[in-house]
């Protein structure tokens, strides 16, 4: 069995974002980290290695050369097998791009099971692993707490609204992760050593034979969210009730 | 001329508010494309869900009933909506961010190819056009984005539209003539475990409580948070942290990678505010934090800070609203 797993960098969540001049995207002077949806997927891609016998893991990423250091830091080092990087650029790129790009990808590795994080926690749209499935005519299942594999058959139990849902899903299939579907580990010293070493192909996305790579969805401005203030500290639960009560009238 | 295709979404025969949220969506992009407005149906045994849709404005509601549609399946589903599309000429297909439409539009828009807006909050005029407002990083910003391809896909956040009124006026009701079989789905749906509750849902309730890892177990969550539901008819919410510890259902979590809600008062008991938090409920009416603390990141956006234990505060707030009658 061969599993592809996505490896997209993020700007960290903890980083002070400032708008670029352009008002369409951010400084890209900032702090990146590992996807933490990609996180999962990769732990999840390891535990199902560990599972079976004779699978195969790969990690993909898409973006400027800094990608491949995720890559290699954030899975090769944690065990994957080896590494695809595709250059391009990512801010030019819209979800419909990637997806493609990784299409591409599947199509010349055809994995059995493509693993993907259920959303960037920097465009926040959620869409990739979903538009891969479609494009390649796969099943899938999203927002993954669980999986396993049987036979020919992942089964994944999501995450969706009112409970959770189990899915039998045939293989070739796609699978994007959400955060309860495991914890993922460090990379040892060991593993760190032994990346260094790891292959890694390199395509573009000409190589590929991908010619249509416009994005569909573009921004054209950018703002800051109006700001909440800070309202009153109130001093007992009597001082809250009348507050709630006569000030704000919610009850 | 241009044409908007909402997809209803619906349970036990009735149709779900997040319907209306994104059919309010749709006017408001109507109202800038000057676009005229349908409604899909998919499902089994949905007659009645189209009857209660009649009275809002759609010009057609099409109904696609087939005992493979009973289960929203997003491969299957995704194919027939994109069919209906094809077939009413749609230049847009709208569906709610839940976690069924952001599981299936997707797929129709790679049918489609068509550019996909995810989680909009608003609809606005952009110097190309009418666009898209969403959030991205958490909320931290927001996009203003425009599609360039002929057909447009979006899901709209429910918690950001209100719920569209009846218009009176009656729409053709059509039947379609689903295919779902020709999508080759391999997809079984083996089990659904849902959540009980008798609660109102989050994204339908007036108030809000949720309850963090500062209640420190399943015992102390349900302890402390049921009979403040109860005091407020409030549907619970939790932080990642309380889900994640087992204090509460998955369907609990509200923030960037769960639920958002927005209701008249949110009620945050023992909960830090992390971004990740506030995404999903910055933007309730009302807010009231209750925590040991004062210096928490949630203390800059509540409305009313309440320093306090929750487990002596919060049964004393519930005797005293009970005892206010
Ligand atoms: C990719 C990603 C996505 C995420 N998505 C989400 C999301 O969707 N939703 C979400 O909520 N989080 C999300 N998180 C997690 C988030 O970063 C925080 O870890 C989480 O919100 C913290 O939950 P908490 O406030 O309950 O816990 P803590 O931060 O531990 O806060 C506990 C609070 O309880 C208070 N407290 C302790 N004891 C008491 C007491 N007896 N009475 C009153 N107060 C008390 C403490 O002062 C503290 O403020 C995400 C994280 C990542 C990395």
């Amino acid at each position: 069995m061969k599993i592809l797993v996505t490896a997209k960098r993020v700007t960290d969540p903890n980083a002070k974002l400032v708008i670029n001049d352009d008002g369409n995207w951010i400084d890209d002077d900032v702090e990146y980290i590992l996807n933490p949806f990609c996180e999962n997927a990769i732990e999840a891609a390891l535990q199902l290695a560990e599972a079976g016998d004779d699978v195969e893991t790969v990690a993909i990423g898409i973006g400027d050369d800094e990608v491949q250091r995720f890559i290699r830091q954030g899975a090769l080092a944690r065990g994957v097998d080896r590494g695809i990087w595709v250059e391009a650029e990512e801010a030019e790129l819209d979800s419909d791009g990637i997806a493609r790009i990784l299409k591409a990808v599947v199509e010349k590795e055809e994995p059995d099971l493509v693993l993907l994080g259920k959303q960037a926690v920097d465009g926040d749209s959620n869409q990739v692993a979903q538009l891969l499935a479609e494009m390649l005519g796969w099943p899938q299942a999203t927002f993954a707490s669980d999986v396993t594999i049987e036979g020919n058959e992942a089964i994944v139990t999501r995450e969706v609204d009112g409970g959770l849902e189990t899915l039998a899903i045939g293989m070739p299939c796609v699978v994007s992760a959400d955060l309860r579907l495991n914890d993922p580990r460090y990379a040892s010293l060991a593993g760190i050593m032994k990346a260094k070493k790891k292959e890694m192909d390199e395509y573009e996305p000409d190589d590929l034979d991908i010619d249509d790579l416009d994005p569909k969805v573009r921004v054209v401005a950018m703002h800051e969210p109006a700001g909440r203030s800070a309202g009153v500290a109130v001093a007992d639960v009597d001082e809250l009730i009348a507050k709630l009560a006569t000030e704000a009238r919610v009850i | 001329m241009s044409k908007i295709l909402v997809v209803a979404e619906h349970g036990n025969g009735t149709v779900r508010k997040a319907t209306l949220t994104t059919l309010q969506m749709a006017r408001d992009l109507a109202a800038k494309k000057g676009s005229s407005i349908d409604i899909a149906v998919l499902g089994h045994g949905v007659g009645g869900v189209a009857e209660a849709l009649k009275g809002y404005g759609a010009e057609t509601i099409h109904v696609a009933d087939h005992a493979d549609l009973a289960y929203p399946l997003a491969p299957t589903w995704a194919k027939v909506i994109a069919d209906i599309a094809q077939a009413a000429d749609a230049d847009v297909v709208a569906m709610s961010a839940s976690t069924t439409g952001k599981d299936i539009l997707p797929r129709v828009a790679a049918r489609l190819e068509a550019g996909m807006a995810s989680d909009v909050v608003a609809v606005v005029d952009t110097d190309d056009g009418p666009g898209f407002r969403r959030p991205m990083w958490a909320g931290a910003l927001l996009a203003d984005v425009v599609i360039d391809s002929d057909v447009w896909v979006v899901t709209a956040r429910g918690s950001a539209f209100d719920a569209a009124a009846a218009t009176g006026g009656s729409s053709d009701i059509e039947a379609f003539a689903a295919d779902p079989a020709a999508a080759a789905s391999r997809t079984r749906f083996v089990k659904f475990d849902a959540t009980a509750s008798d609660r109102p849902s989050l994204d339908e309730a007036d108030v809000v409580v949720a309850g963090g890892r500062g209640l420190k177990s399943a015992e102390g969550f349900s302890q402390v948070m049921e009979p403040l539901a109860d005091a407020f008819g409030a549907a619970i919410g939790a932080s990642r942290a309380a889900v994640d510890d087992g204090y509460a259902p998955n369907d609990y979590q509200i923030g960037q990678t769960g639920k958002v809600v927005a209701p008249q008062l949110y009620v945050a008991v023992a909960i830090s505010g992390a971004i990740q938090h506030l995404a999903g409920m910055k933007n309730s009416k009302v807010i009231v934090a209750i925590n040991t603390r004062d210096d928490e990141p949630i203390h800059k956006i509540a409305d009313y800070s309440l320093k306090a234990d929750a487990f002596t505060a919060v049964p004393e707030l519930v005797e005293k609203l009970a005892a206010r009658g």
